[in-house]
């Protein structure tokens, strides 16, 4: 079969569609967002004080499943995955900027995509943390000139796990759904062993 | 829903994105071109002079609002509100524990915002745009950067808990 997708990429449609179908894709987005109960910080950030890790759960069920069919789809030749976009790797700053929002996740409660759900759901918290955002945004802009230097620190290039460990893309594949199996059922007694000292 | 399920939406949701249009999800890039909306619309000579805003600019001059991330973001907010409201979530209220405050509580929730844009910033992307979209394509930088998400909120969730218990 001929290589069709990435749509947008073929030509099937144009910049203007993209749009419509982002609207689309974020109302999906926002709805398994609020269905899982990222809504709401309590839930959230439970996570990390071991009592539900719906986080872990939902975060790894998604990244799973999207991975496994765009390696299926790349394999039956139907999507050409060198055109989907990869953000280019910038180590050191990847690095300090996950614990940096690490630290905003749980002092806060959410993260930018969940803030947005629970304030559509009526939550004030979710709101400030928006306006926080804004700010924090505003003042890193701001401040750009000075923290440039190691914003820049890196190749840039887009760099993958098959290609810096020099293992095919299935083996990489494999073991994410592996890792993600066993981490499945680590939550699972997790879960029962901290449940009593929950709320 | 069952966390399983819902993330089996998120990954198909996720996986549409990735063949409809070359790309994956995200949020953060939403509030920057909200940003460069608002610098360029008050100030234009500085938005073009500052290096980070300037990138979220169009090239061709047309608005920064025309950004595929922010059609994105109104279409999570609109799904949202719309499941929440089905589920009967939607209420007008703050998440926080017994033991705190409103006001504390939401002093915490805008400095957790303010850390959170630096992080993402630093990061290009946040849970949803490096995570969930770099964690499927398996981007070395997405991974790196989702387990340092969850050593620092493990390293500081002791210290706040006094915020949710």
């Amino acid at each position: 079969m001929a290589m069709m997708a990435p749509f947008l990429k073929y030509g099937t449609f144009g910049e203007e569609t993209s749009l419509v179908l982002a609207f689309l894709i974020g109302i999906g987005f926002g709805f398994f967002l609020e269905r899982a109960g990222f809504g709401s910080a309590r839930k959230l950030v439970s996570q990390f004080y071991l009592n539900d890790l719906a986080v872990f759960k939902v975060m790894f069920t998604a990244i799973v499943t999207a991975m496994l069919g765009v390696t299926y789809l790349g394999w039956i030749g139907w999507l050409d995955l060198s055109l989907v976009y990869l953000v280019p790797t910038y180590l050191l700053p990847q690095v300090v900027g996950g614990l940096i929002l690490g630290v905003g996740f749980v002092v806060g409660g959410y993260c930018p995509g969940t803030s947005v759900a629970a304030t559509a759901t009526g939550r004030i918290d979710g709101l400030v943390y928006v306006l926080g955002i804004f700010a924090g945004m505003f003042a890193f802009a701001e401040l750009y000139p000075w923290l440039k230097g190691f914003y820049l620190s890196g190749s840039g290039e887009a760099l993958t796990l098959p290609g810096t460990f020099g293992l095919p893309y299935g083996v990489v594949v494999f073991a994410v759904v592996l890792m993600a199996v066993g981490g499945f059922y680590g939550a699972g007694l997790l879960e029962k062993k901290f449940a009593a000292t929950g709320e | 829903m069952n966390p399983y399920l819902a993330g089996i939406g998120l990954g198909l949701v996720l996986l549409a994105a990735f063949v409809l249009v070359g790309r994956g999800l995200g949020a953060t890039g939403a509030f920057n071109s909200i940003i460069a909306w608002a610098v360029s619309s008050v100030a234009p000579e500085h938005a073009q002079s500052n290096e980070f805003i300037a990138g979220y600019l169009p090239d061709d001059g047309s608005s920064p609002l025309k950004s595929w991330l922010l059609f994105e973001v109104v279409g999570l907010f609109a799904g949202a509100m719309f499941s929440g409201l089905l589920a009967g979530r939607a209420k007008v209220t703050t998440e926080k524990g017994p033991r705190v405050s409103v006001r504390v509580r939401l002093a915490m929730a805008f400095a957790g915002g303010v850390l959170m844009a630096f992080g993402a910033a630093f990061a290009r992307g946040c849970t949803s745009g490096q995570a969930l979209t770099g964690g499927a394509l398996l981007n070395l930088g997405s991974w790196a950067f989702m387990m340092m998400v969850f050593a620092g909120a493990y390293a500081v969730a002791y210290f706040v808990r006094w915020q949710w218990r």
